[in-house]
């Protein structure tokens, strides 16, 4: 049965560069003279480090541990020693430089003894969640959310549909396009576990129409379990509130999650470290990353994480001659990279060059409102342009400044040339920045409440007005969640490139 | 590598600027021009061409005054469709010294005043119009005969002497009323339609001359909506509107209110609907907005049109509409991918 596909407003048709790279099979990009493993690969709190300088570490050893709830273990990605641990650059613009553990590798690529689950659909959800998590597996999708994260939240509420998103909607990046051609048996498998992981009702991986051999190879897999679903090639399609609302039609709630109403999305890449994970005990140590546009060998690698992104350049073909912009990601959401020497992280799915064009002289906004037929948000680009601009943060959010994923269409269609994105977020750093500000004394207030709240509560259970405390408990460990989710998300904003520039 | 300025994303861009934008609508305006010039002289096309002139000089000059980068801020080409607008809406024998003040209100009153283009509440051209009609009512009303009721249309020497010559002599063919000045003014009489549309200015639906240059601006508009460069909410719902009422009130009294395609066709209704309302800057901009910006506009142009002391109310209903544009826009915004209220 054929799902019923709902349009998501707004969207671009962009040419799509795909076809340099999604014919030709992946290559294995070398062992790199150093590898460089930051700590902090995924939104949350950094790993800790639990090995010393001039130890011996093998490949998928565990060098780092999870030091929180919302963060996720680091692995050697080849057999090696730790020649160093301490700041290195990581091509962040907000931080540049990040605490990261440097391994020279010893040319063996020898791997950690791993132990695998068996029979993974006999194991309690919870102890997959556990397994994924002690493999590092984070987003790979780009974001790169703790998937245990995400896993637990489907534990917790019900999971009417899982989605697992192949939709590489941004031009060039055929990686997820790649893996699922070679490796597709990892997806599907991958799409049952974590269907199995949060109990979902229905499965659903979802391609985008160009993408037809990877349809070819997962059709030859599924089953009546899961649902594949072709969607219209249209930026942004593999945005997660926009495949949602093609999937589904329902809209992820505005400040909301997914799982709220019920969905958990998980990119194919991740569905395959799962597999991975459970059934090899392998822990994540590379991803397919897509090096295109401006190298003479335009090719998706198969690249051990820490591996220097000039030396995936090198691979392809880079000439070094100095006048092109590197992209790190796809041309409208990327970030662009001022230096080649920072390390491929577990997000890194594309480093795109293109020739360093002077960008158009930005002219004041005309209102032509084209902007609003391209923003699959619907906002008003124009309106949270001008509060942005004028720092007025409450019209700004009023206009769900928010809501706002940065998918870049507006400024793609504006006749003015206005960096509308670079805008957005200058305004939430500033407004996040405040809210810092605000909460800092309130915190105070919030934790006398929350204490008065739980000694009242201890009180009551203790006459037996309440049984028990596990009500409690799951309260409380929800709010926490929540207030990791909140600070990652501060964290997030904070990593702003143009925040320094107050002006 | 070079340490260059972060460039933040997205890294492409459609290719879009308000130069091409500008340009497209100086073109889609030209079947109605040449129209013009067909029916009434060549008067027009000097007209547009020294409204232009002036208004791009006067851009520079401002520009300059202003501290802004003159070559990139003339190259949007804002100033010569205001231009072109204003040259449009007064008689084709305007003074040229009539027409340089129309020009100067428009450029430097209604838009560098506010902040130049983008920052102007008003359309530039109709407020210029409006400017000399309040100045200059007489030479506003002295319209270029109907085409046929004389021997000819102006010629390029009685053009250019009426334009650059004034005061002396005005020739015979310029003192006639358009055909929607001919109606209000019978209708003040206590004329009926029926005897008044015997009269020789009216054409088959609008006025003689008038109603093929509307088409034209017609055939233009329905080229920019094809391009994508003006959205149909405005033009639709103005044009609607318009019928609407003036349908209503033709149903009711068909002896004292005209047609509706009397309405579409006859003064700047096309012009208007296509080329005015719809300049983006002075607009509603959320798309629920535009459809009521229009409505309004279509609404008050017909009132203006038959109850006001003016005998066509385009100007006069755009500036009102610019007007209210930031109150329909407040009350107007889009409800967003997920925001509550949302029927799934
Ligand atoms: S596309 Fe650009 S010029 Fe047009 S309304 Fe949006 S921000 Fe303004
Ligand atoms: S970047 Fe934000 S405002 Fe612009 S189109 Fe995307 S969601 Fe809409």
């Amino acid at each position: 049965m054929m799902r019923a596909l709902h349009a998501f407003p707004g969207g671009l048709h962009l040419e799509t560069h795909k076809e340099k790279t999604c014919a030709e099979s992946s290559l294995l990009q070398p062992l790199p003279e150093r590898i460089v493993l930051p700590l902090q690969q995924h939104i949350g709190l950094p790993a800790e480090p639990i090995v010393g300088m001039g130890e011996r570490v093998r490949k998928g050893q565990m060098i780092a541990r999870a030091s929180g709830y919302v963060s996720v273990p680091v692995h050697a990605s080849t057999s090696g020693t730790i020649v160093d641990i301490g700041l290195h650059p990581v091509g962040n613009p907000a931080t540049p430089d990040a605490r990261c553990i440097v391994i020279e590798p010893d040319g063996r690529d020898e791997w950690f003894e791993i132990q695998p689950v068996h029979e993974y659909a006999s194991v309690d959800p919870r102890e997959l969640q556990a397994v994924i998590r002690d493999c590092g597996i984070a987003g790979l999708g780009g974001a790169g959310f703790p998937t245990h994260v995400k896993l637990n939240e489907g534990v917790e509420n019900a999971v009417d549909t899982l989605i697992i998103n192949g939709v590489e909607c941004e031009p060039y990046i055929t990686c997820d396009d790649r893996l699922i051609q070679e490796k597709a048996t990892y997806v599907v498998a991958g799409a049952r576990m974590i269907a199995h992981a949060v109990q979902a009702k229905h499965c659903v991986i979802a391609v985008e129409e160009d993408m037809p051999q990877s349809f070819a190879a997962l059709e030859k897999l599924v089953e009546d379990d899961i649902e594949l679903v072709k969607v219209p090639t249209r930026y942004p399609a593999g945005g997660e509130k926009q495949l949602i609302k093609m999937l589904t039609g329902f809209e992820v709630p505005s400040g909301g999650l997914s799982i709220h109403i019920g969905i958990v999305v998980h990119n194919v890449a991740t569905a395959a470290a799962v597999y991975r994970a459970v059934t090899r005990g392998e822990p994540q140590v590379s991803r397919y990353v897509t090096v295109t546009g401006d190298v003479d060998r335009p090719r998706n690698l198969q690249v051990l994480l820490g591996t220097p992104i000039h030396d995936c350049l090198r691979t392809c073909g880079f000439r070094e001659d100095g006048e092109a912009r590197i992209i790190l990601g796809g041309p409208m959401m990327g970030t662009h990279l001022r230096r080649l020497d920072i390390p491929v992280i577990k997000t890194t799915n594309c480093v795109l060059v293109q020739p360093a064009r002077e960008p158009a002289a930005e002219l004041p906004c005309i209102r032509c409102g084209d902007c609003v037929d391209v923003c699959p948000i619907k906002l008003l680009p124009q309106q949270l342009y001008w509060h942005a601009r004028s720092d007025d943060q409450d019209e700004a959010q009023r206009y769900h400044l928010f809501d706002c994923i940065e998918c870049g269409c507006c400024a793609y269609v504006c006749p003015s040339h206005i960096p509308l994105v670079q805008y957005y977020r200058h305004a939430k750093s500033r407004i996040a920045a405040a809210e810092r500000q605000r909460q800092g004394a309130d915190h105070a207030r919030t934790r006398f409440l929350a204490r008065n709240a739980r000694l009242d509560r201890q009180e009551r259970s203790r006459n037996g007005a309440l049984p028990a405390a596990a009500g409690a408990d799951i309260a409380e460990k929800r709010a926490y969640i929540s207030d990791a989710v909140e600070r990652v998300r501060d964290r997030r904003l904070q990593r702003d490139p143009n925040q320094g520039g107050d002006d | 590598m070079t340490e260059a300025a972060f460039i933040s994303s997205p890294h492409r861009h459609g290719g879009a600027t308000i130069t091409a934008v500008m340009l497209r609508v100086a073109l889609a305006l030209l079947p109605g021009i040449l129209l013009y010039a067909w029916y009434f002289g060549i008067g027009i096309l000097i007209q547009c061409v020294l409204a232009a002139c002036f208004a791009l000089a006067l851009e520079a000059l401002l520009l300059k005054l202003r501290g802004r980068p003159v070559g990139l801020f003339l190259r949007d080409g804002s100033a010569v469709v205001t231009g072109l607008l204003l040259a449009l809406c007064i008689p084709p024998t305007t003074p040229w010294w009539m027409v340089l003040t129309g020009i100067i209100f428009a450029i430097a009153a209604a838009k560098h005043a506010f902040g130049g283009i983008g920052y102007n509440p008003f359309n530039p051209a109709m407020a210029g119009f409006v400017f000399v009609l309040l100045c200059f009512p007489r030479e506003m009303n002295s319209w270029p005969a109907a085409p046929g009721t004389l021997e000819t249309g102006l010629g390029l020497g009685d053009s250019l002497r009426a334009i650059f010559l004034p005061g002396r002599e005005m020739v015979d063919a310029t003192s006639g009323a358009t055909a929607l000045g001919y109606m209000k003014s019978r209708l003040g009489l206590m004329g009926m339609i029926s005897e008044i549309r015997a009269d020789p200015v009216f054409g088959t639906f609008g006025g003689r001359g008038w109603e093929w240059i509307s088409a034209g601006f017609l055939a233009g508009g329905i080229a920019l909506l094809v391009m994508g460069i003006v959205k149909w909410h405005i033009p639709a719902a103005m044009l609607i509107a318009l019928t609407t009422v003036s349908t209503g009130f033709h149903l009711y009294d068909a002896d004292v209110y005209a047609s509706p395609i009397f309405h579409l066709f006859g003064g700047a209704t096309m012009l208007g609907a296509f080329f005015v309302a719809t300049d983006p800057v002075s607009a509603s901009t959320t798309p629920r907005g535009r459809l009521i910006y229009g409505a309004l506009i279509g609404t008050l142009t017909y009132v203006i049109r038959v109850w006001g002391a003016y005998p066509d109310g385009i100007a006069f209903a755009v500036l009102l509409g610019n007007a209210a544009a930031p109150l329909i826009d407040h009350h107007t915004r889009p409800r967003v991918l997920g925001e509550s209220g949302s029927g799934a």
